[in-house]
């Protein structure tokens, strides 16, 4: 028989080594969510906010709908995660943001032993006009690099609605992820994208995330920062398409690499469509900005205290 | 304090500090006076011993060691620190932390808070902001003079601290120079405005990588005036006037 209250402790224990509280969990004001391997371990739905959640033989599914006009000042909290060294997860979720909405959701992905573990999500996130929605993903991964990572979601936000993505996986070494995320936004509506990876030993990192500025004014930003030491490798696609009138967006990517093994390519890919379309981009790759490095060593850090304080500022 | 005996430093071949000779005292501040090109930056790059910048020939002597073949690391250790004309800016670390890396470090005993009022920056509105590309550049500027307080040197090399500050705050920077040399730091000042020159306790004029003069502030400040400030033949100094070395 299953041990909902041991696995209940164990991915608690991990979702509070990758930062989050696990007291929110025992807090029936917090709307939440915890799946672990495919058991759905907490639940809970508050006035305004309501969880559905449905185990799979493989993983569970999960719709989340905020009614319109509400705002949440407690963030939802969602918690991921396969303990054991082996397993699967795939989650299917469905986010539905009413108009007028505001909502921030606290999403830990922990995968403290993995040694063959595939983490799978596929999310629909639908943001309602005038609606804001931030989603912020906090990755837990131990040493092993055992896990491969595979999220895709695809967001809309109607007109005037807000959607903002941080992804952060800088805590041990993941194996593989790709991740690829989606936008379409309406007139007005904006679109915030920000991931930040460190990839080790032999982690090999893919992002694509694009944004489609269909409605006219809209503005949309990708931001990656990247670090990759030893022998990790890693790839980062930022699109934007600037379909409407007077729509703005930016690609702003910063890769770091550390060592002679590790490899990083960026592809930044810009489309107007709209002759009034605005787009911009940015994107450097290379070691640690020496003069930074020099900055710091003039104020007594060695070398490699100075590359690390870069480094871990850079991926806060 | 900081003796500079004959420094020499070519580029791909090309001279660009060509015997340079300087003694500063503990507590002095030394301002380098010279125009644009003239090989102000550099020599602040060889004193604080960046990678690229070591010298083709001469010595430092700093105290009573040569630290001619030291690296930055090592020159920092003794206290040796310096502030860039353009200083670098950090993504996610805030006022506060990087003043307390130069203060541990430095083994200064200022605090962020104190080093921010110190420079004029209200510590309320600025310890938890970013060393980022959102910050003016006359605040960065004062945040790396803060930093050197935070750090406390022995020798503080200050690359035209007053570019990018507005005239209202000029006077304060220039209070917190005075204060650092008071407090026993030597400041090598390096400036092209003579008014700034003349806080300091001497000054040397540089020209196409020579030092032309060395004398009182005021001294050093009427030469630039007559020779410098409208040289028809910028970086060129006469004959006349190398020889006058």
């Amino acid at each position: 028989m299953f041990d909902y209250s041991a696995e209940f402790e164990a991915i608690v224990s991990a979702y509070e080594q990758s930062g989050g509280d696990a007291s929110v969990f025992s807090d029936k004001k917090s709307a939440s969510l915890a799946v672990s391997g495919n058991k759905i371990l907490a639940s809970n739905s508050i006035p305004g906010v309501k969880i559905e959640g449905e185990e799979t033989e493989t993983g569970a599914r999960a719709r989340v709908i905020v009614e319109p006009g509400i705002q949440i000042a407690s963030s939802v909290h969602l918690c991921f995660g396969v303990i054991p060294k082996e397993g699967l997860q795939e989650i299917f979720s469905e986010f539905e943001i009413g108009e007028g909405a505001n909502v921030s959701f606290l999403a830990h992905c922990s995968f403290p032993n993995a040694l063959r573990v595939r983490h799978l999500m596929e999310a629909k996130v639908d943001v309602g006009q005038g609606a804001k929605m931030t989603y912020s993903e906090t990755h837990f991964h131990g040493q092993g690099g055992g896990t491969v990572v595979i999220p895709r979601t695809e967001v809309k936000v109607a007109a005037g609605g807000l959607f903002r993505n941080q992804f952060r996986l800088v805590t041990g070494s993941v194996g593989r992820l790709d991740l690829d995320l989606m936008a379409e936004l309406g007139e007005k509506a904006v679109c915030d994208l920000e991931a930040k990876v460190y990839g080790k030993k032999k982690d090999k990192i893919r992002l694509k995330e694009s944004i489609y500025l269909n409605g006219a004014w809209s503005r949309g930003l990708v931001k990656s920062r990247i670090v990759v030491s030893e022998r990790a490798q890693s790839e980062v696609l930022g699109e934007i398409i600037g379909n409407g009138p007077h729509t703005r967006g930016h690609v702003d990517c910063l890769e770091i690499v550390q060592g002679n093994e590790a490899q990083a390519k960026a592809v930044p890919l810009l489309q107007v469509v709209d002759e009034t379309a605005k787009l911009t981009h940015e994107a450097a790759i290379g070691s640690v900005d020496k003069k930074q490095v020099q900055t710091l060593m003039a104020r007594g850090l060695t070398e490699t205290e100075a590359v690390e304080t870069v480094v871990r500022g850079l991926l806060r | 304090m900081l003796r500079i005996k004959n420094i020499h430093l070519n580029f791909n071949g090309n001279p660009i500090l060509k015997g340079i000779n300087l003694q500063i005292s503990k507590g002095e501040i030394h301002a380098i006076l010279g125009v644009n090109g003239t090989g102000k930056s550099t020599l602040a790059y060889v004193l604080m011993g960046l990678e690229g910048y070591r010298t083709t020939s001469g010595r430092i002597i700093f105290g009573d060691e040569d630290i001619t073949s030291l690296p930055l690391s090592d020159r920092a250790r003794r206290g040796i620190t310096l502030a860039w004309q353009e200083p670098a800016r950090f993504e996610g670390l805030t006022v506060t932390e990087y003043l307390s890396l130069s203060q541990t470090k430095g083994g200064g005993s200022l605090s962020p808070a104190a080093c921010l009022e110190r420079v004029g920056l209200s510590p309320s509105v600025y310890l938890n902001r970013l060393v980022d590309q959102a910050l003016s550049g006359g605040e960065r500027k004062r945040i790396e003079l803060a930093s050197v307080l935070a750090m406390r040197p022995k020798l503080a090399i200050l690359d035209e601290p007053d570019s990018g500050i507005d005239a209202l705050s000029l006077d304060q920077v220039m209070e917190v120079i005075r204060s650092l040399a008071k407090e026993g730091s030597s400041v090598v000042l390096i400036t092209h405005h003579e008014q700034v020159a003349l806080i300091a306790d001497r000054a040397s004029s540089l020209c196409a990588g020579m030092i032309l003069k060395t004398a009182s502030p005021e001294e050093v400040a009427r030469f630039f005036r007559n020779h410098c400030r409208e040289c028809p033949h910028i970086n060129r100094p006469e004959e006349e006037l190398i020889e006058n070395v």
